[in-house]
């Protein structure tokens, strides 16, 4: 074999090209602008950020932290809306969790993904996820407590005032429960898949049967969705307000909430409150400025743990 | 039973137990009656996906108006070493390459300043047809367009010729407003095909181009090839012996990422040079 | 010989487990319907009752009224006022321009970050880019509501001399802040899932990168782009701290984007709390409510069929 010598072939001269091709730009402006757009978003949450933790860092002590307001919310701390939030996303994700675990559960693992149930659960999931949150506030007034509120009080309490009809703590976070039950569905849906067959079907094998199966084996390897789904739920329930403007939040208690049916105080709705009701905004504006920062980095902490465990998650999806 | 993941790196003597090494480049001179020229000829090739190597010292040299076929068990490096010639292995992450190669004598990983313009002059045929979202006309208009071409006239009239070149014409020419998702399998590789004529270019590439069609849609395919040749030089990748033999001029058989033999397709399913070729190509492994 | 004896498996409490499971997986669609049906029939009297009906009835919420004789009719939101005025239109109208200025100032950001994150960024810019988009989308709507408000509302008037502090462009704008993850999220998602196979093709010609970026890559994923600004169109018109907090909330009629203006969804935020249980204005509320919630539906089932029918296109033939 010989290397001939390389050679302007007749190829080129046989099909006499027509086309004259020109230069191509980099593309520096189309680029340009996309990241121009990315560092907008970047800037603008810098700034919103950084704004509120100098506004609010002087102010987050151990005294604002754990005394109730004072002066009109002009002095004092934040300490009954802290508590309040504390308690509305325990009783929240008390409901929220067995309910949208078992759901995705369902999906996962009782049915193909084209029956029609499926697709009219997940079509609901889906809607549900985008409902407004004034929405779920009309609902929660109406349904729960005027509905099953309203109807308990008809049957037990037929002589007394509204004792469970009137907004409380617990159609609050049954409300909110609602809301953040597509957060759950879908977390724990992502848990659900990165769980190889081999393992439920080597549980089948050895004569469990499938409730077996999912309590023994399914669950337990789920966890780490559900707990990110139960944080992520806190998270958004958590900064939540429009809900739970009529289904229990109070402007002002003098006490901490002890039963169901007490109103509370929270934080998101303390800044609604503190924002737009004060009389003295610029008396109230640093205490404004505290509450959300601690609100912000409530709901930041709870996303960051999330994402850390969804991104070893991922990783355990990726590994398999 | 050969270790797929054979080190390339073993040092020559532990290779050459094991696979003959293709020391010398292609022998395809003996039964050529006419001389070739040389369109594209490769020196040395060495591919890593990451630090797992694909292909190993790869030389041979594409002869202007032929049809070189490649075959091999799937996994040999095959169509890696295809996509070498057009630099689409750029566009993976974490691979690298060491070696030349030439297309007219000028290097294309150094000397071409723009892998874009190798690509209008080595077009690819892939083997899944993948038609753009778009209307048959865009399909075929789009190198045209991306390359700097606005004239309309020019661009209809590229177009219509590209797509008798492809034997494509008369089935869509009522319908090039049409969305190409809407052909059938062969008629959207054969679109591809046109698509890939449509800028001209010297050699095209096709990776595997009939596995996924019907036998009447492969037939077509394979007729399209040899009216291609005339024009065209063609490098094809195949895992089908028979396809090989019925298109090409020259077959080169890959195995582990080693070029083990190149030379008239006749001659290698025939009279193969090496050991390893006869086992495959009579069915022993692959 | 057999040393294990195995107890026989509980028929019934299988039975009962799975019977549970299927029931509970129905609480998401017994919400959805349960959320339409109360907050509708909080709304019914309006077409029943005729003493309801007398205040506000449908023809009186859309129509010009003439409030007072002799004056012009016009269209009017003034539920406390002597002659309560329940007309929908000031309060679609200005829902309708904090959407527009949301979207106006949500689109490019939105699009643009997601065409640079999944087209051109690098893999280190990406890492950043998306956890920035998590973390906007991680404030919760009160505090960009108190942003807008405390912050916002001043740079803007001091920038550009609005007559009004609070007005459609400072809700709009904290608005679209709202807004830019959604369409994010589902403008990126759309891009990344065209497959690799149309790069490869349309690199194989000659494009560049970018080319191939903007001139495949986009246009097989617009619909799913589509999808995501009109899920974003939905949640702006849907949210409400921040309307609330930073409209002005005056339910005015008028095209400029200056004006104090008040939205649908914080007309319920803001008067439910003071209404009385079962009168005129808590049924024209929930009515509000059931409209909000059925728009909300609507656009999100378009929405998810066009993303769902552009992935089946695009995967259908090429997968």
């Amino acid at each position: 074999m010989t290397i001939s010598a390389p050679t302007k072939t007749e190829n080129a001269t046989v099909t006499a090209s027509k086309l004259v091709f020109k230069p191509k730009s980099r593309g520096y402006f189309p680029k340009g602008l996309c990241l121009l757009a990315s560092l907008l978003i970047i800037i603008i949450l810098a700034v919103v950020l950084v704004n509120i933790a100098i506004g609010g860092a002087g102010m987050i002590t151990w005294d604002f932290l754990s005394s109730p307001p004072e002066n009109g919310m002009e002095s004092g701390g934040i300490f009954p809306a802290i508590f309040g939030t504390v308690a509305l996303v325990i009783l929240m994700t008390v409901a929220v969790i067995p309910v949208g675990v078992f759901t995705a559960i369902y999906l996962q693992e009782y049915t193909r993904p084209d029956a029609w149930l499926t697709r009219l659960i997940r079509l609901a999931v889906n809607n549900l996820a985008a409902v407004p949150s004034i929405v779920f506030g009309l609902f929660g007034l109406g349904f729960f407590i005027g509905f099953i509120g309203g109807g308990i009080d008809s049957i037990f309490y037929t002589s007394e005032g509204p004792v469970w009809g009137q907004p409380a703590i617990i159609w609050a976070s049954l409300t909110l429960a609602i809301l953040t039950l597509p957060v759950v569905i879908v977390s724990t849906e992502e848990a659900l898949r990165t769980i190889p067959r081999e393992l439920k079907e080597a549980s089948y094998a050895l004569g469990a049967t499938r409730l077996q199966t999912i309590w023994r084996v399914i669950l337990p390897q789920a966890m780490p969705g559900v707990l990110t789904g139960a944080i992520l739920a806190i998270s958004r329930g958590a900064g939540e307000v429009a809900p739970i403007m009529f289904t229990g939040a109070a402007y002002y208690l003098p006490y901490l909430p002890s039963a169901l049916n007490d109103q509370f105080m929270e934080l998101g709705y303390h800044i609604y409150v503190m924002a737009t009701q004060s009389p003295d905004v610029e008396a109230t504006k640093p205490i404004l400025y505290g509450t959300v920062l601690v609100l912000l980095m409530l709901t930041f902490a709870l996303n960051f743990v999330a994402i850390l465990i969804r991104s070893r998650l991922r990783l355990r999806r990726t590994n398999a | 039973m050969l270790d797929n993941n054979i080190e390339i790196t073993t040092d020559d003597k532990e290779r050459a137990v094991l696979i003959p090494s293709p020391t010398t480049p292609a022998r395809h001179t003996e039964k050529q009656t006419t001389p070739t020229q040389i369109k594209m000829s490769v020196r040395d090739v060495n591919f890593f996906y990451g630090d797992k190597p694909a292909l190993h010292q790869v030389s041979i040299d594409i002869s202007v108006n032929r049809v070189t076929a490649l075959i091999g068990p799937s996994g040999c490096g095959k169509s890696t070493f295809l996509r070498t010639l057009n630099r689409m292995n750029d566009t993976i992450p974490g691979t690298r390459m060491t070696g030349t190669v030439k297309l007219d004598g000028v290097d294309v990983y150094q000397s071409i300043e723009d892998v874009s313009t190798l690509r209008t002059k080595v077009g690819m045929v892939f083997q899944k047809s993948n038609p753009f979202p778009k209307s048959i006309f865009d399909n075929v208009a789009y190198g045209l367009r991306v390359n700097g071409i606005n004239d309309k006239d020019l661009i209809a009239q590229t177009v219509e010729q590209t797509l008798k070149k492809a034997y494509l014409w008369g089935e869509v020419k009522d319908m090039m407003d049409n969305s190409a998702l809407a052909l059938s399998g062969g008629q959207q590789q054969r679109l591809c095909i046109a698509r890939a004529l449509a800028v001209e270019p010297e050699v095209i590439l096709m990776d595997e181009p009939a596995s996924a069609l019907d036998p009447i849609s492969t037939a077509k395919i394979e007729d399209l090839i040899a009216e291609l040749k005339k024009d065209y030089t063609i490098v094809i990748v195949t895992h089908n012996m028979q396809q090989a033999a019925r298109v090409s001029d020259t077959t080169a058989f890959f195995f582990e990422g080693v070029l083990i033999e190149h030379g008239p397709t006749r001659q290698l399913f025939t009279k193969p040079n090496k050991k390893k070729t006869e086992d495959y190509i009579t069915g022993r492994f692959g | 010989m057999n040393r294990l004896k195995f107890k026989s498996k509980s028929k019934v409490r299988e039975f009962l487990g799975e019977k549970l499971i299927a029931i509970n997986a129905l609480a998401a669609l017994v919400a959805i319907v349960l959320i339409f049906a109360f907050i509708f029939k909080e709304a019914i009297p309006i077409f029943t009752d005729q003493e309801i009906q007398q205040e506000a009835s449908i023809a009186k919420m859309t129509f010009k009224q003439e409030f007072y004789e002799g004056r012009d009719p016009k269209w009017s939101w003034q539920p406390n006022s002597e002659v309560p005025k329940y007309s929908i239109l000031p309060l679609m109208i200005g829902s309708l321009k904090a959407a527009l200025v949301a979207m106006l100032f949500a689109i490019p950001l939105g699009i643009g970050a997601a065409i640079f994150s999944a087209e051109f960024a690098s893999q280190r810019l990406r890492e950043i880019i998306k956890p920035v988009i998590e973390m906007l989308a991680g404030i919760p709507s009160v505090v960009l509501g108190f942003f807008a408000l405390i912050v916002l509302a001043t740079v803007l008037q001091n920038m550009f001399g609005f007559l009004f502090r609070l007005n459609a462009v400072t809700a709009g704008v904290a608005l679209g802040l709202a807004v830019i993850p959604i369409i994010f999220t589902v403008a990126e998602d759309a891009m990344t899932s065209v497959p690799s196979s149309l790069r490869d093709a349309g690199l194989a010609l000659g494009a560049n990168h970018w080319q191939v970026s903007l001139t495949v890559v986009l246009p097989a994923a617009l619909p799913g782009s589509a999808a995501g600004v009109v899920l974003g169109f939905g949640r702006a018109m849907g949210e409400t701290m921040i309307v609330l907090m930073a409209s002005g909330n005056a339910a005015i009629i008028s095209s400029s984007l200056t004006d104090s203006m008040r939205t649908i969804s914080a007309s319920i935020a803001a008067e439910l709390a003071e209404v009385v249980f079962g009168s005129a204005h808590y049924s024209v509320l929930f009515y509000l409510g059931t409209l909000l919630f059925v728009f909300t539906f609507l656009i999100n089932l378009g929405g998810e069929l066009a993303v769902t029918r552009m992935k089946q296109r695009l995967q259908g033939k090429l997968s």
